[in-house]
């Protein structure tokens, strides 16, 4: 009954029943602002129900007023057939071998008329059927991991992700590729190198902002670059690849530990924070601009850690918060925090009662900034080294969202306070750098006639 | 085997084998003869402050060097609703197009680059649209639904275009006939071309996502000037809101013709209506003429299914000595011979006023291999390139018939395979009649191929918007502020005895408002102002430029001063010729500056017998008329404004 009415309901799905038309019925109907003929299309589930929605002849939607309708009839019936075309992914001799894992997002995508937006597509069949250039990449085998966007990746999706890359190293893949919705792609990126460590291939995770149900959507370019990275590149990290400029010409890959999403929805969204990006990368070739990093090996000596402690907090200030605050995560039994503070990393007085009794109870609670960008430096004024003696431990210029994820993975390991510190502030991978490059910090202000000279004939 | 073939005179011969006439010797008998049929999609600017789907201003637009930025992007074909791919997206796939964008920043923010999802629709520019569809007698739909119409030529960013409809089933009454409408929707506007060469073409977004309206007819037209005159009455009935852009590019239509047995091309972004008769009889000849190839190539062709073409690679001693090939080949292009079988006399049979069916092949070369014209020629050029001992020689390489033809082009190495594909594809084409498809249009009446029609498989519901519901309260609240009907005001100007050669104008400046206005509240008569409207303020709009925008409405204010101070209206134009040019200034400035003087009727009239005192010194011409002329062109200047002139004329006659 559902099918035949689908996302209907109320005065609307009434209606329909009462002059028995059904979704992907064509029907002409009479109404008092004249008569109306089209295909009754389904209809999303959060729209109201006064509305009946139609394609007409010339491909158009309407919706008509229920109130109006004074008679409806069904002359035929078609159901759209909505499907990429599938074709069977080629096989050719030389080219790397390259394993899609999808997780949902937008990166290959169709209409859901459920919610009226659109929800994943995904096989190789469907990809090549879409861009069949991925052909001439590397030989492609997908596996649906699970299908979830990206708001709902969390903790248990890491793990098994990590288990499954495990296996198929064991297998001996040359490249692993990750669908993945860009909303918390970063997040992912520093949970994979975390738990996937000593890769002896590249792991590639990839999305889209625009999805892949338009004809300009970055998809189908990010997934060449992902899979070229994958199949073909010697750089042996966790690595997030997307568009460089907004423009179609050339992606960045960026390491896990140090990439963060920084628009709603500009293309070229994913930036490298505090370091320059891993490499430059387009259909032809890969261009490194970081000097250091692992190297593709032939063994397959990878270190799986697949372990998470949910129980971690993020506490991201605001001036005069309450000790309240952090009282809420101390006795709900979070097992860490992280701070997201201010300036070099402060919060006010009126929390330090608050993180005297997370220190009784042997809660590790570390800072990190709402600068983002740059080192927290706690030694610089009073508030700092008060914090400090309170037990607060600086993160250096780890990221916030990073130092959440690790911090799950450290507290899965162990929850004892010292090994906790210990781990948290020795980088793994790059997630806290020693140095910070001076051209890393390259924000638009700051050198505005230079960088307009540069939008104007760089292409960005 | 020596060629004796004149394609001048094929061409001469094949355009009266068709019955080509010129339009202005073309009756109603030739349209019917070749069943001219016609409709029209109209499209007009509304007049809002911003873009419709963002907060851009609307109106501002720069020269195509004047940019801040460029973006690039390439567009792939994606999935209609109904799980099909169009065909125009597969064309455009085809042609690997890289496309630039030129952006500035005053009218462009991240919308029109697609990096940010639509902001609400703007309201003032939807209210307009269902205002306008209410005067088109449309069926106003319950809920407006955004929907994507994908466009793969890279005239809009996203590769789509924003668009809804807002009623369907209306019409329109023109003069002797009734024509049905099929829809109208309202858009975001495209980007303006700047140009298109080889592999890139680039746009600049200024005009990108402007609010448009498109008034699409049923083809009720059976002749090109009825055509015409339905566009001018729906461009008449859109300005009649008041609420529309004018000037250039404001309003633009696609005229889709076909002819009895042929199909639906579209005649795309047609500037003035008056350009349409001579676009739309072309057409319909085109087509005539190209359902006259496929009967030759029916008995030519016996195997259809299987025909194909064969070519060669040529090289540079095959043109030696042939300065048309110089510089060819050292620019790492190939020239490429393409044997034709069995289409000789086609290449330079007549599609159009000095075009033939070759200029089909090589426009679709420009457009789908992305070949720069000139890129081909042929055994049958009008105007050949090739001396007829080449001609001779190709055939022979080619080992051709004589009743072959061929092409020869040349092509970078990597738009060769494409080159081939469409060259075949158009010739198989003419097997089956004339493919849809949508053209560009001169003004010298005629058009080339500009891409293939798009079907309705190319639409998709906006996942970024969500419906607009519109109520019954709101329509009929827009409903009371409509302005009547053009045909309603038409047949009143005429029960008005206002010069027919005055309406046109009249309703292309929406000057009936303010021409009711003057007749109602100042009980001016409407045959008077009317003409006025219609002949002098046109003549002074052509003749004077204006230091600031001239507000059309102001005139009413002029009438309104002439009818408070008792003056005469034959004044009004010498005010008028001023008024225009300064339009700041006012109306007692205004006399001043044209040295009018207050007079009395009697001091006028008390002149007379002095003037014809005077005729008599240095009248050179004797007789009672030229004696009145002489005095009414004497007292002209002091009386124009102060009395009526056919009133102080018969004062003048009577004092003999």
């Amino acid at each position: 009954m559902d099918e035949l009415f689908q996302g209907y309901k109320g005065e609307s799905l009434e209606l329909l029943k009462k002059y028995n038309v059904r979704v992907w019925g064509t029907a002409q109907v009479e109404t008092t602002r004249g008569p109306f003929e089209g295909t009754i299309l389904p209809r999303s589930e959060n729209d109201d129900d006064q509305h009946i929605v139609m394609k007409i002849i010339t491909g158009y939607n309407v919706g008509i007023d229920i109130k109006t309708v004074t008679k409806m009839v069904e002359t035929g019936y078609k159901k759209a057939n909505y499907a990429i075309p599938q074709k069977e992914f080629p096989f050719t001799d030389g080219l790397p071998s390259v394993k899609l894992f999808g997780t949902g997002g937008t990166i290959a995508s169709r209409l859901d008329y459920r919610t009226g937006a659109v929800i994943p597509a995904f096989s190789p069949g469907e990809l090549y059927g879409a861009v069949p250039e991925l052909a001439d990449i590397c030989n492609l085998d997908t596996e649906k991991v699970f299908a979830v966007f990206s708001e709902n990746m969390g903790p248990d999706q890491y793990i098994s992700l990590a288990k499954a890359i495990g296996k198929e190293i064991e297998k001996g893949i040359d490249g692993i590729v990750i669908g993945h919705g860009t909303d918390t792609l970063h997040h992912t990126a520093a949970a994979l190198t975390f738990m996937v460590q000593n890769s002896p291939i590249p792991i590639v995770l990839v999305g889209s902002q625009r999805s892949s149900d338009r004809p300009s959507s970055d998809a189908a370019l990010n997934l060449m670059h992902a899979m070229k990275a994958a199949g073909h590149s010697d750089i042996a990290e966790v690595m997030v690849c997307m568009f460089g400029p907004t423009s179609d010409e050339y992606g960045l890959l960026h390491k896990g530990t140090r990439v963060r999403k920084m628009h709603s929805s500009y293309r070229s969204t994913f930036r490298t924070i505090g370091d320059v990006p891993l490499a430059r990368i387009n259909r032809d070739e890969i261009m490194p601009i970081k000097e250091t990093y692992n190297r593709r090996r032939q063994d397959k000596d990878v270190k799986i850690l697949p372990f998470f402690e949910k129980k971690v907090g993020m506490l991201y200030y605001w001036p005069g918060m309450q000790a309240d605050a952090l009282d809420s995560l101390i006795e709900n039994g979070y097992k860490g925090i992280i701070i997201v503070g201010t300036g070099l990393g402060h919060v006010n007085k009126d929390l330090y009662p608050a993180i005297e009794r997370a220190q009784e109870k042997g809660i590790p609670i570390f800072m990190t900034l709402q600068t983002i960008w740059g080192y927290v430096h706690m030694f610089v004024y009073d508030t700092g080294r008060d914090l400090m003696a309170k037990g607060i431990i600086p993160l250096g210029n780890m990221l916030p969202e990073v130092a959440w994820v690790k911090l799950g993975w450290v507290l899965g390991q162990t929850q004892d306070y010292d090994k906790v510190k210990e781990m948290m502030l020795d980088p793994i991978n790059d997630e806290i750098t020693e140095r910070e490059p001076y051209n890393g910090y390259l924000v638009y202000q700051g050198g505005i006639p230079e960088v307009e000279d540069f939008v104007k004939n760089v292409h960005k | 085997m020596k060629r004796v073939f004149n394609p001048k005179e094929n061409y001469q011969s094949s355009k009266q084998d068709i019955g080509y006439v010129n339009r202005k010797d073309a009756t109603q008998a030739d349209y019917d003869r070749i069943g001219f049929m016609s409709g029209l999609e109209v499209h007009q600017q509304l007049l809002t402050k911003r873009k419709l789907f963002c907060n851009c201003p609307a109106g501002l637009f720069h020269e195509h060097n004047d940019y801040d930025a460029e973006v690039i992007r390439h567009m792939r074909p994606t999935l209609s609703e109904l799980g099909e791919y169009d065909g125009t997206a597969l064309m455009e796939f085809r042609t690997r197009k890289e496309i630039v964008y030129r952006l500035k920043h005053a009218t462009t923010c991240t919308y029109e680059v697609d990096d940010t999802p639509p902001f609400p629709i703007d309201r003032l520019a939807l209210e307009e649209a269902i205002e306008i569809s209410l005067l088109s007698k449309l069926n106003i739909v319950g809920e407006v639904h955004i929907t994507r119409k994908q466009y793969l030529d890279g005239s809009i960013p996203t590769g789509f275009q924003r668009t809804a409809i807002i009623g369907v089933e209306g019409k329109i009454e023109l003069k002797n006939k009734t024509v049905r409408l099929i829809q109208l929707s309202i858009e975001e506007d495209s980007c303006r071309e700047i140009s298109d060469i080889g592999h890139i073409r680039t746009y600049k977004t200024d005009r990108l996502g402007m609010p448009l309206i498109e008034t699409v007819t049923y083809p009720d037209f059976v002749n090109p000037d009825e055509v015409k005159e339905g566009c001018d009455y729906i461009r008449f009935l859109n300005r009649s809101t008041g609420k529309v852009r004018t000037g250039m590019g404001a309003g633009r239509q696609d005229v889709n013709v076909s002819c009895k047995g042929g199909s639906r091309v579209e005649i795309k972004g047609v500037a003035h209506t008056k350009w349409i008769p001579e676009l739309s009889h072309n057409e319909a000849f085109r087509q005539w003429a190209l359902l006259r190839v496929r009967e030759l190539l029916k008995e030519n062709v016996k195997d259809q299914e299987n025909w194909k073409i064969e070519h060669l690679r040529m090289s540079a001693s095959d043109f030696k000595g042939n300065p048309n090939f110089d510089g060819i080949f050292e620019d790492n292009h190939q020239v490429i011979a393409v044997r034709l079988p069995h289409f000789y006399k086609i290449l330079s049979h007549f599609v159009q006023p000095g075009k033939v069916f070759a200029n089909e092949l090589s426009e679709r070369l420009k457009v789908i291999a992305c070949l720069d014209q000139p890129n081909m020629t042929h055994s049958e050029d009008l105007n050949p390139i090739l001396s007829e001992e080449e001609i001779q020689g190709i055939f022979t390489k080619l080992k051709a018939n004589k009743d072959d033809a061929f092409v020869i082009f040349d092509a970078p190495e990597d738009d060769i395979k494409t080159a081939l594909e469409t060259i075949e594809e158009r010739c198989k084409m003419a097997f089956e009649g004339i493919p849809e498809e949508t053209r560009k249009s001169f003004e010298d009446g005629s058009t080339i191929f500009e891409r293939v029609l798009p079907g309705a498989d190319r639409m998709y519901p906006d996942t970024d918007s969500a419906p607009i519901p519109l109520s019954a309260d709101y329509i009929e609240g827009l409903r009371d502020q409509m302005p009547n009907d053009i045909i309603d005001r038409y047949n009143q100007m005429q029960e008005w005895g206002i010069a027919k050669d005055t309406y046109t104008y009249i309703f292309s400046k929406n000057l009936y408002p303010v021409l009711t206005k003057i007749v109602e509240d100042l009980k001016f008569s409407p045959k008077e102002i009317g003409n006025f409207l219609g002949h002098k303020l046109k003549f002074i709009e052509g003749h004077y430029t204006s230091a600031d925008e001239f507000d059309y409405n102001n005139i009413f204010d002029l009438f309104d001063f002439i009818k408070t101070k008792g003056l005469d209206i034959e004044i009004a134009q010498s005010i008028l010729i001023e008024f225009y040019q300064h339009p700041k200034m006012d109306f007692e400035s205004i006399l001043e500056s044209i040295n009018f003087k207050e007079l009395e009727h009697d001091n006028i009239i008390s002149q007379i017998s002095f003037l014809k005192e005077k005729y008599k010194e240095v009248g050179r011409k004797q007789g009672a008329e030229f004696e009145h002329n002489w005095i009414m062109g004497q007292l002209h200047k002091t009386s124009v404004g102060n009395i009526n002139l056919s009133e102080l004329s018969n004062i003048v006659k009577k004092q003999n």
